[in-house]
């Protein structure tokens, strides 16, 4: 092509780049309108809208010619939305709710939940011929035969009549439209099958005050109604047998007049309450103090021996005189490119009271309990984390130390500085000037460095006057796991994001101050 | 006489200046590299229980390794490098591209943008963590795809703090490309997508590599949010499983743990000792792991 002619003769259509786009675009489209309509039938209304504006704005974003930088920018930016900006912002919300174990749900999921604990079979009451039938994605369902009429429902959906449906010799529906009957013999053979039926609970109506259809053994059905009746106009639940009324409180639960309480709440914003609570709380705030004191000397105490260290050996190998100083140094930092969680488990394993190596070959054998003993297990966890961290810091103390200009020191020997002298006065100030910033970093990292607690101590031993199930080498972030619940036992995520908000707030306040000092450092230069 | 007392001097000196160092350097390495040669002598011992296992090295014997056939490791690394790779990918294509928008176009609201992932990228995710349970039951119950216990939904929770981490790393170099190289193909007729896949691309390979390997690294030593993600045996990553191995029966299990550990190390020990240069410049630009 010669070289002054226009752009429009090099023009071959539209382009691979486009058409890798429009199917790009095809892909995405298709994903988010299958989350836009999984959304609809769940009832998810927030991620219903949040799905539509995300798509929206993709469609927008990428088919008009004005939003250059953000079609570099959507895809990273929709991520850090949802899972990041979200996720901070939602703890924020958590923190002020009593959102856990008992308060899981919404009021009218509380009240569902609590019919159906209160369900009872209704005594001298008729008996159904039942069949156990499949939906067609597999859910299963009982259909009964209603004095002649046949009534089928699932899980999900009350009985409804169904008109075309044959019913068999003993009375039980044998085929019904829309539905396969599973044959008694199945159900028989099945344990798995015979668990799920028997859990089954298939509502009457939509009103959850009619009661269920249960079955025994897969023949029968009969109706089970809740002895708690909700009376949704007065917002009342009222014991049918005790006559007791329950009304809503301000703190979802349901109380009545005498104090008494349903078991199954619902969650609602309780202001300050999680925070008061850390802090007054008898059986949470003195283990919350010990850890929080903890997590701080950890934290310093890590960056402080192995800053040290590796500064120690930095400036004792940033010696040419030295031979083989590129061995030595891989040698050196071997433990930092070990995976720390590892590292971390390998100790636990070492330093095991009865096995250990660590007993076994540098304390003859003798039966020290490192992980076990408040104060040897947090010993050990700053060793182990020396072990792993000091690489770190005599690399990069090594880095800064052959930056530093020559000059300076040798004026200062010329003047007749000693090397205290030198060191104190020359060497560290303009040291910290280039790691004062990381070892902020790495304060704020090992504040939350959750793995080498978890995986050495698991936050133990436990303080023996608690029934947090807190321990002496619990930092916040483990406290913060343990109490909420997600790994299992009784949830509190109300108090845990609280914790996570106090966290938050250390973390913001050191990296401001971080900021602020690594600009006077420099101005001082 | 005197030569004899001199060299004796030099020597004297050589001991107190330099010489001295040698031993330390000894001491130093054990103290680095014991627990390493430890774990690989333990994995090295048949019968496989902590107990005896600190007789190093009297034993050499691949039963453990083996043994590590009947278990789930193998799942748990495929699951590993899984996770790891996709997270490694997506965050080296998202950052690079934001750091790309931030460094080469000006647009309204460009600072403010910088500024506001400078300050989101100090508060760590897995502080959230609860949220992120919270999240990702919800969404769930639409979308199993990205709920508990999938891969996908723990990939997606790390790519959400790929922009935050990644994008200054990479915008500090691809600000040091020079913009005439892009002015001058934008006069050759090359479109934006063209000028960032064909030339800038390759020309900050070096630091694509660097968050590739971090973004992994990060996601192979994650534990909190892949252990609340993750729940059946199946889809654990190593961290999880190898947890449950040493939490679980410790003493029992121990062969089995050295064998996987040494296993899967090797590769990143491996790697990092070639790249050392790149991580180490990484290192200093706020990267931290220690």
């Amino acid at each position: 092509m010669p070289e002054n002619d226009s752009h429009a003769r090099g023009w071959r259509g539209l382009g691979w780049g486009f058409i890798v786009k429009l199917l790009l675009m095809a892909v995405v489209n298709a994903l988010g309108i299958t989350i836009v309509l999984a959304a609809v039938r769940t009832e998810s209304w927030l991620i219903l809208g949040a799905s539509i504006v995300l798509l929206l704005a993709a469609d927008i974003i990428y088919f008009s010619k004005r939003t250059l930088p953000l079609k570099y920018l959507y895809p990273g930016l929709v991520f850090l939305l949802v899972f990041q900006i979200f996720t901070l912002g939602y703890t924020g919300y958590v923190a002020f709710t009593n959102y856990g174990t008992g308060h899981a749900g919404t009021m009218q999921q509380a009240v569902d939940a609590t019919i159906i604990q209160g369900e009872r079979r209704v005594e001298g009451s008729v008996d159904y011929p039942l069949a156990i039938v499949e939906g067609f994605g597999g859910e299963l369902g009982f259909a009964i035969n209603d004095e002649g009429t046949v009534r089928v429902g699932t899980a999900l959906e009350p009985l409804s009549v169904v008109d075309d449906a044959t019913l068999g010799s003993n009375g039980a529906p044998t085929e019904v439209a829309g539905y396969t009957v599973v044959p008694r013999a199945t159900l028989l053979t099945d344990q798995e099958l015979q668990q799920a039926v028997v859990s089954l609970r298939v509502a009457v109506s939509d009103d959850p005050n009619d009661g269920s259809i249960r079955t025994r053994e897969g023949s029968t059905g009969v109706i089970y109604t809740s002895t708690l009746e909700w009376d949704a106009e007065a917002e009342t639940m009222t014991d049918k047998t005790t006559g007791t009324v329950y009304s809503p409180d301000d703190r979802g639960n349901f109380v009545a007049d005498d104090g008494s309480r349903l078991p199954t709440g619902w969650y609602v914003t309780v202001g300050f309450d999680n925070f008061i609570r850390a802090v007054t709380d008898a059986d949470l705030a003195l283990p919350l103090l010990q850890v929080t004191i903890w997590t701080f000397a950890f934290a310093i105490l890590t960056v402080l021996t192995s800053f040290g260290l590796g500064l120690l050996f930095a400036m004792i190998y940033n010696d040419e005189r030295v031979r083989g100083r590129r061995i030595w140094r891989t040698l050196f930092i071997l433990p930092y490119a070990f995976p720390a969680f590892m590292s971390a488990l390998l100790w636990r394993g070492m330093f095991n009271s009865e096995f250990g190596v660590v007993n076994d070959l540098f304390f003859f054998g003798a039966d020290i309990n490192w992980l076990g003993d408040p104060w040897l297990a947090r010993g050990a966890i700053l060793f182990v984390n020396l072990w792993l961290s000091y690489p770190y810091w005599f690399l990069v103390c090594t880095g800064a130390l052959q930056a530093m200009p020559s000059e300076t020191l040798e004026a200062a020997t010329i003047d007749g500085a000693g090397r205290w002298r030198q060191f104190r006065s020359i060497i560290l100030p303009l040291l910290l000037v280039s790691t004062a910033p990381l070892a902020i970093a790495s304060f704020a990292f090992n504040f939350n460095n959750f793995t080498i607690i978890y995986m050495l101590t698991g936050g133990g031993p436990n303080f023996s006057d608690s029934a947090t199930g807190l321990g002496s080498t619990d930092v916040l972030i483990s406290a913060i796991y343990q109490i909420s619940g997600v790994a299992g036992g009784a949830a509190d995520y109300g108090l845990a994001s609280a914790l996570s908000i106090i966290v938050f707030i250390v973390i913001g306040v050191i990296s401001a101050l971080a900021f602020r000092q690594t600009r006077k450092l420099e101005e001082v230069q | 006489m005197t030569t004899y007392n001199r060299t004796q001097a030099r020597r004297r000196r050589w001991w107190a200046e330099v010489g001295w160092k040698y031993p330390l350097a000894v001491v130093i390495v054990i103290f680095a590299i014991f627990p390493l040669l430890y774990v690989l002598s333990a994995s090295l011992k048949p019968g496989g229980s902590l107990a005896g296992s600190s007789a190093l090295f009297q034993a050499v014997d691949p039963s453990n390794y083996v043994a590590l056939g009947n278990t789930s490791f193998w799942t748990w690394t495929l699951n590993t490098l899984i996770v790891g790779g996709v997270t490694a990918i997506g965050a080296v294509l998202m950052g690079a591209a934001a750091a790309y928008a931030f460094s080469r176009f000006r647009f309204t609201g460009r600072r403010l943008s910088l500024t506001s992932l400078l300050i989101i990228q100090m508060f760590p995710q897995t502080v959230a963590f609860v949220a992120v349970f919270l999240l990702l039951l919800a969404l769930g119950e639409v979308v199993p795809m990205l709920g508990i216990n999938s891969k996908i939904a723990l990939i997606c929770v790390y790519l959400g703090g790929a922009l935050g981490a990644n994008t200054f790393l990479m915008y500090g170099f691809f600000n040091s490309i020079p913009v005439e190289i892009d002015e001058s193909a934008k006069i050759d007729g090359a479109t934006h997508a063209q000028i960032f896949w064909r030339l800038i691309m390759p020309l900050v390979t070096p630091v694509l590599a660097v968050v590739g390997l971090l973004a992994f690294v990060s996601a192979f030593g994650d534990f909190i949010l892949a252990r609340i993600v993750l729940t059946s045996e199946d889809n654990w990553t190593l961290a999880v499983g190898m947890y449950q191995w040493v939490s679980n029966q410790l003493a029992s299990r121990w062969g089995l743990f050295a064998a996987g550990t040494v296993i899967a190390s090797l590769p990143v020990l491996a790697l990092f000792l070639a790249l050392q240069r790149y991580i180490v410049g990484g290192l200093t630009q706020g990267s931290v792991k220690g």
